[in-house]
């Protein structure tokens, strides 16, 4: 029993392990702080859905090697995530840029959003005066009145 | 007002162009961040004690091809007898990535060589400043050093009349 818990225990807190390799962490654990967080925000251009810490690809490990190598070189993070956009382009981002060409992914979602409370704002104002029934006029009353009486005679 | 009914079919044709762009595209293949822009400045040692080596200055004077490879590289054996062809008509500069220099010289061996130039880049530092992420990758360079196109995987017939031989064609003039 017990060690069955122990293997349900083990199933259910199984979490992906990042594919970098013990010979690749910095000594200094700021600066692999530093490499971990960009790692998990450049993209591995060989699998393209998978960051380059996530990645067993060979240049996934290339590139997580530059990163620590520039950084222990002194270079900022955004000097080090602009070198390789120099290179791969904004697709070795994983987290897009806001530019022209990317206008559309960032507003689409929102603008769908809009249209789509515009839609339902004219559809509501359409339907309420349909809602509302004219009132009844003397005569109609008058009869509404007389069948209700006879109705209650019965 | 009156037009309004249209607003969600030209909804739907702007999403639908949207798709039938994104969804016929091969998203494995990546335009070279370096388009239009000159070759990494670089200089990589030679392959083969009889043939010289590749460096940025080799790709000054006339257009070019700069063909990246690995004998470890299946679809490059696939492409070889397409580029053979192809280095009869264009000069073609081999760029060795990330291969063991032995196993590169057995390919040629066994494959024939088809190279103005061989530059070696085992540790594929080279290969990063180019953005080369994929083997096999051909780069069209014009004659003042520009990298003009890149194709990614191996190069077929249809690749080579349909865009490599008509740019080439194109910038020798």
């Amino acid at each position: 029993m017990r060690r069955l818990v122990l293997i349900l225990l083990f199933a259910v807190t199984a979490l992906p392990a990042a594919a970098i390799r013990p010979d690749e962490i910095l000594v200094d654990p700021a600066l692999e702080a530093r490499a971990r967080n960009l790692g998990k925000e450049l993209r591995c251009l060989v699998c393209q859905n998978q960051s380059i810490d996530d990645s067993e690809a060979d240049l996934a490990r290339d590139l997580r090697k530059l990163v620590r190598e520039r950084l222990v070189a002194g270079d900022s993070d955004p000097a080090i995530r602009s070198f390789l956009v120099a290179r791969y382009g904004d697709f070795v981002r994983l987290d897009p840029p806001l530019r022209v060409a990317t206008a559309v992914l960032w507003f689409g979602p929102a603008l769908v959003l809009v249209l789509g409370a515009i839609g339902i704002a004219v559809f509501l104002r359409r339907r309420r005066p349909a809602a509302a029934p004219a009132a009844l006029d003397p005569v109609d009353r008058a009869r509404l009145e007389r069948v209700l009486a006879e109705d209650d005679r019965r | 007002m009156r037009w309004l009914f249209l607003a969600p079919l030209l909804l739907f044709a702007i999403v639908a162009g949207y798709f039938a762009v994104g969804l016929t595209r091969d998203p494995g293949t990546l335009p070279s961040a370096l388009l239009d822009k000159p070759a990494p400045d670089f200089a990589l040692p030679p392959l083969l004690p009889n043939k010289p080596g590749l460096a940025s200055a080799d790709l000054k004077g006339a257009p070019v091809l700069v063909n990246v490879w690995a004998s470890w590289c299946v679809p490059c054996r696939a492409e070889h007898p397409v580029l053979t062809r192809l280095a009869r008509e264009v000069p073609v500069f081999g760029f060795n990535y990330k291969d063991k220099p032995e196993d590169a010289r057995r390919f040629l061996v066994e494959l024939g060589d088809p190279y103005r130039r061989i530059g070696t880049d085992p540790s594929g530092r080279v290969g990063i400043d180019w953005g080369v992420y994929g083997v096999p990758e051909t780069y069209v360079v014009d004659a003042e050093g520009r990298i003009r196109h890149r194709h990614v995987g191996p190069l077929t017939d249809r690749v080579v009349a349909e865009t490599i031989r008509p740019l080439m064609k194109s910038l020798a003039r």
